[in-house]
């Protein structure tokens, strides 16, 4: 029987950033997100679309718990993660796990992508169970999975493309064992011809290991291609939400048809 | 996969990074100079003291048969005003000179690095105790603190230490704090945060190790400030005693007998001059190697 439980659910999610009242003027509170909700269900691709500064971010930080909501709930599994003990939280951050669209700022660049594949596993040592020869082994295995090569153990980030850097954040991100996958704009800060190789491995990824993904982009064409789902934002608020195909031929809001009449690859698929 | 070719024909990695440091390093001459004068002086500092041509000297032996000769053969910088021979003198100082500003360099980046990374990496009250505390021991004027502490604890080469160190670690509380302040908002610092990493290990493998660069160059640069205030503290006589040979003691012992016998005075002198000169042009070097950013 299939679970039904939706992977990540979010209700009624705000996010306030405070105004300060400082000695040189004043800011306003910043409403990043506003009554958000949405449901991501297990082994879907859910995409979420919006422009700089709709609160795309400040999505992501609330789901990995960095940042606290000011109101609503976040669940995983259906658990309420703001209720979860700091014990069972960090073994709960092993199943939710992030790849950056900066790959170029996302890998420290003191750490061999050895140390860098194999920390997940390091930290959550316990719940996997790995020895140090099994977490090599691992690493090794997981960089052939994202297509490179164990040969590269023993590099350093600065002597990679921002492809290959990519394929190792999402090793990374890999390693712990996830079951959700957030990716954060992954392809943005990469050359169109790489953002293709990139986009089809996480294709295979998601096939092979049936991982869940919540991915966000401002590129239509991408969320079109990968996403079953998708949801607009807009200044913090959820302006749109369905299927892919729902809301690219037929898009009913204004925002949602101002977006897609502004991407001339998807008009071209949609004639 | 075009972006995920072999690129395995390159030297190793590691070799390969050390050598275009090293090649950035060569690109300018006035590094390799200093690369140069420190090698000679940590050469005297291992070595000064079994090399010196007149060991007794350098034991307090005196020759009163044979004071104020000027330059000669046999006393490449004369003999002083108790007959020793400044050569042997200056040589055995550059051991307590040098290990001195070692000492100081070392202690005082430690405690500054310890306080600036609790204070940028905690934030919140801690970082506003701990900065405050640094700007209160800023006020004081370092020499001044310095005098006070050897006065308390008494002369002599540890106290001595410990008194510059405690003066010393302001500057490198605020670069550290600095740093881990940049260092904190880094991705992969979030990344590491998502992934569960506890807050000690954030801060000893993601935000630490990418901040020891500028904390390096500014112990070079430091080390020829260290060994001037030393000499300072020996000049105004509290720091190393007779018959121990220290440059700053040397100085202001042949400043009465100046100008007539320049000569005790030009050796300690340029001794501090070559220390000093050639620790911040390594200091320079080493920044251009380590830190780009902060290239003129």
């Amino acid at each position: 029987m299939p679970d039904t439980t939706p992977m990540l659910e979010i209700e009624n999610v705000s996010k306030i950033y405070p105004g300060r009242r400082g000695m040189f003027g004043s800011s306003a509170a910043v409403h990043a997100l506003t009554d958000v909700s949405l449901a991501v269900k297990r082994g879907e691709s859910f995409g979420l679309v919006g422009e700089s500064g709709s609160g795309k971010t400040t999505m992501t930080r609330s789901i990995l718990q960095l940042e606290t909501p000011s109101a609503g709930v976040i669940r995983f599994m259906g658990k309420d993660m703001a209720q979860l003990s700091a014990v069972e939280m960090r073994r709960l951050r092993a199943k939710i796990q992030i790849v950056f669209q900066d790959p170029y700022a996302s890998l420290n660049p003191r750490m061999s992508v050895h140390d860098i594949v194999t920390e997940p596993m390091l930290i959550h040592v316990e719940t996997l169970g790995l020895n140090a020869r099994q977490r090599t082994d691992r690493a090794a295995e997981l960089l052939s999975l994202v297509g490179l090569g164990p040969q590269y153990l023993r590099r350093y980030p600065h002597e990679f493309s921002g492809g290959q850097r990519q394929r190792i954040c999402i090793a990374r991100a890999l390693a712990s064992g996830p079951e959700l996958l957030l990716l954060d704009e992954p392809t943005s800060a990469l050359d169109v011809s790489v953002q293709a190789q990139v986009l089809n491995l996480l294709f295979e990824l998601q096939d092979k290991l049936g991982l869940t993904y919540f991915f966000i982009s401002h590129d239509l064409a991408v969320v079109r291609y990968l996403c079953d789902r998708v949801a607009l934002i807009y200044h913090g608020k959820i302006v749109e939400q369905g299927s892919s195909d729902e809301i690219f031929d037929n898009p009913k809001g204004d925002y949602a048809r101002m977006l897609i009449g502004a991407m001339p690859e998807v008009r071209v698929y949609a004639e | 996969m075009t972006d995920t070719l072999s690129t395995d024909a390159l030297t190793p990695p590691k070799y390969d990074k050390l050598r275009r440091a090293f090649f950035r390093f060569r690109q300018s001459k006035l590094s390799l100079l200093g690369g140069v004068l420190v090698a000679l002086v940590l050469f005297f500092t291992a070595f000064g003291t079994v090399l010196a041509p007149y060991p007794e000297h350098i034991a307090g032996g005196v020759d009163t048969a044979n004071r104020f000769i000027a330059p000669t053969w046999a006393h490449p910088f004369g003999t002083n005003e108790l007959g020793q021979d400044v050569l042997s003198l200056v040589m055995a100082g550059t051991t307590v000179s040098v290990l001195a500003g070692f000492g100081v360099v070392m202690i005082g980046s430690i405690i500054g690095t310890i306080v600036g990374a609790v204070a940028g990496f905690a934030g919140g009250w801690v970082d506003e105790v701990l900065m405050r505390l640094t700007d209160l021991t800023l006020t004081i004027p370092g020499l001044i603190l310095a005098m006070a502490i050897a006065a308390a604890l008494g002369p002599g080469f540890g106290n001595m230490v410990i008194a510059i160190s405690l003066s010393w670690w302001p500057g490198y509380a605020r670069l550290v704090r600095g740093e881990v302040l940049a260092a904190r908002e880094e991705v992969y610092v979030t990344a590491a945060r998502a992934i569960g990493a506890t807050p000690q290990r954030i801060l000893f493998r993601h935000i630490l190790p990418n901040t020891v660069s500028p904390i390096i160059v500014k112990m070079s640069l430091d080390m020829g400030f260290a060994i001037l205030t030393v000499a300072g503290l020996g000049f105004i006589g509290i720091g190393v005693r007779p018959p121990t040979p220290e440059w700053g003691t040397l100085l202001s012992i042949s400043r009465s007998y100046m100008p007539d016998y320049w000569w005790t005075a030009m050796a300690p002198g340029m001794a501090m001059f070559v220390a000093v000169f050639g620790f911040n042009l390594l200091g320079d070097g080493l920044r251009d190697v380590l830190d780009p950013k902060a290239r003129r």
